[in-house]
């Protein structure tokens, strides 16, 4: 999806982005004095997720159609270790991380077999079936999922029953994933994944085992979807099948297209909109997958580029400079 | 007895499978000739299908209109809306990655089926099975449902014609040219872009054709779209979108294999398709008989 | 040669391939019933100009008229309705259709094209191998595939890219029989062609293409006088 990922000069994405940067993290910590912060939560939950997924889909040009296997996998791993195993939530997150990352081997393991559309369909066919496993097997609590799974407390030290310590236990795993995001980006590795995006018979050509990047990549953002929904499991206290299925998977793409496929920020912009799109919703009348659907069917025929990336061009444009 | 299994439910099992994959094969048919020309992946396909199933039911309820005529007008009806569907969008898309046709079509899905379930709620509604086809058959190891063989048979029409269509034809002939070359084919004199609409336009035909076909053996409901187009794709890596022939042999093929495991371990029943969908993709990655890896 | 307007008249046509610029403005007149040659060495433009003139290249500038029609604003299968054929370098023999299907493939345009039978005669072994798959032919049937199939059209003028290209001398000579035979006719041609002894056989003009524009225009009877030139230039 070459063509629609704009890649400003470094200098312009750069001060959007530390200005952005500096903002949102003050936002962030005023936020939940003004805001409920579960809502915040949610959003960062997300947001993480479709900056997990972006590491995919953007800087490696993969279109992942299963995400919801390691956001909601997680999810489960993390509520069932922290509910019958009793372990504390770092731990619990850790197990949920690592549950997502094997998951995300196993299905990157198939999928990276085939490009482009085939891609897409095998991972979504392999999440399919990881949900039908999570509807028959025990530990997931069937229909009814995992309910009341505790907080429990931070390194033996902070009670995440309290619902500010929880926010800001949040933020920081929130503000750490996004970290790990940007890092992986700006690495040499990073880098490579970019190369393979752009052009994968040349990364070849070059003698990068473009498999192997693939699957590594496939892997660090299926870890990074896990942290989100594991974090998520211990917000809302619960996991259920909504977090495995397919729609799930749907909703983590039309966050980052919104955004802006392959920008830091876009994800994050397209998490909020869509969290605060499905809130407003949930009261009332109009059905929260025909708004999906039709946001999906805009965004792909006038606003390919995202939120982000249509700011992105438009100031490239200002400068007098080409966009792209 | 086979295996310790009683004879009538192997061979009822057997008849659920046949029966899943007629509508396998043929939805995937469908999928295969609009992914050769247009390069898209029609996430639709699912939702093309229910729409099928659900005309039928609505001019049955609302109009009085029957089966047999059915046959006839939902096919076109779901033909026209995927021609519309192409003019005002897909043909907008092909300059682009092949991947912003499955994002838009995805789209597509996400809007019928909510506008479906919003209308008419996720529960099922029954489609009487047509009198003509009422009744079965005791074929003395089982008892055959007429409608059931019904399917089986006019799937396999429906299939043969396609073939047919595609390999026999004129029509097919531009088609399977277009799909290697579409601009020199262009540059012959052979409106292309027409071409293209009417393709989309028979693909979505024959999913709203499989829907009506559905209509009397499964519930008419907002989600049979959703859970069928995810196993369609399954089958589609399985076969490779390379042949017509291959991905309604492939359709049957996992149909069957489906029915099997109903028979020999139910638990895994809802996954033995992804899981072959793995095999092969170990063993043969570019599919049965796909030709490009 | 007549004072008639010129049938193709191409001013200023400039093309690109992506952001790459590939003509940068040619100029070229065929009048009706004239064998045409496009020289020029690889890469210089030849193949881009036929391209550009079909449409085939849609990123274009500058004025293409074919009969007094614009061809330039008009959709790419509009193109050949309006009278031309195209025989592609890479003769574009379809692998999924037979013989016979690659053959009746492209749209009778105009009435006066050859009907099957007289194809028949003309190319015998495309008759004997009709129901085989297009690409199963050897090179020399391919490039006769790809010319009868345009011939059955009835297009008035065909554009020929390197019809030659690869084949074995008995076969070139063939070819240059049949388009003999063809202008005979009447036909229109424009030909590409790097064998410039090849296109002397049948051509009434040159045009010398470089670096994607014209650089000199001339009647075959002075071929032999530039023979010098075109050696240099097209590094033969």
């Amino acid at each position: 999806m070459a063509e629609a990922t704009v890649q400003p000069s470094k200098t312009t994405a750069n001060r959007i982005e530390i200005v952005l940067i500096g903002l949102g993290v003050a936002a962030l910590l005023a936020l939940p004095f003004f805001v409920y912060p579960i809502f915040v939560m949610k959003m960062m939950c997300f947001a993480l997720f479709a900056c997990a997924f972006n590491l995919l889909l953007g800087y490696t040009g993969l279109l992942s159609f299963g995400h919801a296997a390691f956001f909601g996998g997680a999810a489960y791993f993390t509520a069932h270790a922290v509910k019958v195993w009793g372990f504390p939530p770092e731990i619990g997150i850790l197990t949920g991380v690592a549950g997502a990352a094997l998951l995300g081997l196993v299905i990157g393991f198939f999928a990276i077999r085939r490009q482009g559309i085939y891609f897409a369909m095998i991972t979504l066919a392999l999440s399919q079936m990881f949900f039908f496993f999570c509807v028959q097997a025990s530990f997931t609590g069937g229909e009814d999922g995992i309910q009341g799974v505790p907080r429990g407390t931070f390194l033996g030290v902070f009670d995440l029953q309290n619902e500010h310590t929880m926010y800001y236990f949040v933020a920081a795993n929130f503000l750490l994933g996004l970290f790990i995001v940007w890092r992986i980006v700006n690495s040499p590795f990073g880098l490579i994944l970019r190369s393979i995006r752009e052009n994968e018979s040349r990364a070849i050509s070059l003698g990068y085992s473009v498999q192997n990047y693939k699957l590594a990549a496939f892997v660090m953002s299926a870890a990074l979807a896990g942290l989100a929904g594991a974090i998520k499991a211990l917000v809302f206290q619960f996991a259920t099948l909504t977090d495995v299925a397919w729609q799930m998977s749907g909703e983590v793409i039309l966050m980052t297209l919104l955004g802006g496929i392959g920008t830091m920020a876009g994800p994050i912009f397209g998490a909020g909109f869509v969290v605060a799109l499905q809130n407003m919703l949930a009261t009332s009348d109009f059905p929260v997958t025909i708004a999906t659907g039709l946001i999906f069917m805009v965004c792909v025929l006038i606003f390919r580029r995202g939120i982000v990336g249509e700011i992105y061009a438009w100031l490239e444009r200002r400068r007098g400079e080409k966009p792209e | 007895m086979i295996f310790g299994i009683p004879i009538q439910a192997f061979a009822g099992q057997l008849l659920v499978g046949l029966i899943n994959g007629s509508f396998y094969a043929m939805l995937s048919l469908g999928l295969a000739i609009i992914f050769g020309l247009l390069r898209v992946i029609n996430f639709a396909h699912g939702a093309q299908y229910m729409l099928g199933a659900f005309i039928g039911y609505l001019i049955l309820a609302k109009l009085g209109i029957g089966y047999w005529p059915a046959l006839i007008l939902v096919p076109i009806a779901v033909g026209l809306f995927g021609i519309i569907v192409e003019r005002l969008a897909l043909s907008r898309l092909y300059e682009v990655d092949p991947l912003y046709g499955l994002l838009f079509t995805f789209g597509l899905a996400l809007v019928l089926e909510g506008v479906f379930r919003y209308i008419y709620g996720v529960s099922g509604n029954p489609y009487p099975v047509p009198p003509a086809l009422a009744g079965g058959v005791n074929l003395g190891f089982m008892f055959l449902p007429i409608y059931r063989g019904w399917i089986v048979v006019a799937s396999l029409i429906v299939c043969l014609g396609a073939w047919l269509l595609v390999e026999k034809t004129k029509f097919g002939s531009y088609l399977r040219a277009a799909t290697e070359n579409p601009k020199l084919v262009q540059a012959f004199g052979v409106n292309v872009p027409m071409l293209l609409t009417l393709t989309y336009g028979l693909g979505a035909g024959l999913a709203g054709l499989a829907g009506i076909m559905a209509a009397p053996v499964y519930q008419v409901s907002p989600l049979m779209g959703s859970n069928m187009i995810i196993i369609v794709f399954a089958v589609v890596v399985v076969g490779g979108m390379g042949s017509i022939l291959g991905a309604i042999l492939t359709g049957y093929m996992l149909g069957l294999a489906e029915g099997l495991t109903k028979v020999f371990y139910p638990e895994a029943s809802s996954i033995v398709i992804f899981v072959i969908m793995a095999i092969v993709l170990l063993i043969r990655p570019a599919g049965l008989f796909g030709k490009d890896a | 040669m007549s004072s008639t307007a010129p049938l193709l008249s191409v001013r200023g046509l400039n093309a690109w391939y992506g952001e790459s610029h590939a003509l940068h403005g040619v100029d070229l007149d065929i009048r009706e019933g004239e064998t045409v040659t496009l020289l020029g060495r690889n890469g210089v433009g030849k193949t881009t100009t036929l391209r550009a003139i079909m449409g085939l290249i849609r990123k274009r500038t500058g004025q293409v008229t074919f009969a007094g029609k614009d061809l330039i604003r008009i959709p790419l299968h509009h193109t050949a309705r309006a009278g031309i054929g195209y025989v592609p370098e890479e003769r574009g023999i379809f692998a999924t259709l037979t013989v016979d299907e690659n053959l009746m493939l492209p749209p009778v345009i105009a009435g006066g094209g050859m009907g099957i039978d007289e194809i028949f005669d003309l190319f015998p072994n495309l008759k004997e191998r009709r129901n085989s798959q297009g690409t199963k032919l050897s090179g020399g049937e391919q490039q006769m595939l790809a010319i009868a199939r345009i011939l059955r059209t009835g297009a008035r003028t065909i554009l020929l890219d390197e019809p030659t290209e690869g084949l074995a001398p008995v076969i070139v000579q063939r070819i240059g029989e049949l388009l003999a035979e063809l202008k005979r006719r009447g036909m229109t041609i424009l030909l590409v062609e790097q064998n410039f002894r090849f296109a002397s056989r049948i051509a009434d003009r040159f045009y010398l293409i470089e670096h994607g524009k014209v650089m000199s225009e001339f009647p075959v009877g002075e071929l032999e006088n530039r023979m010098d030139e075109l050696h240099e230039v097209l590094g033969v």
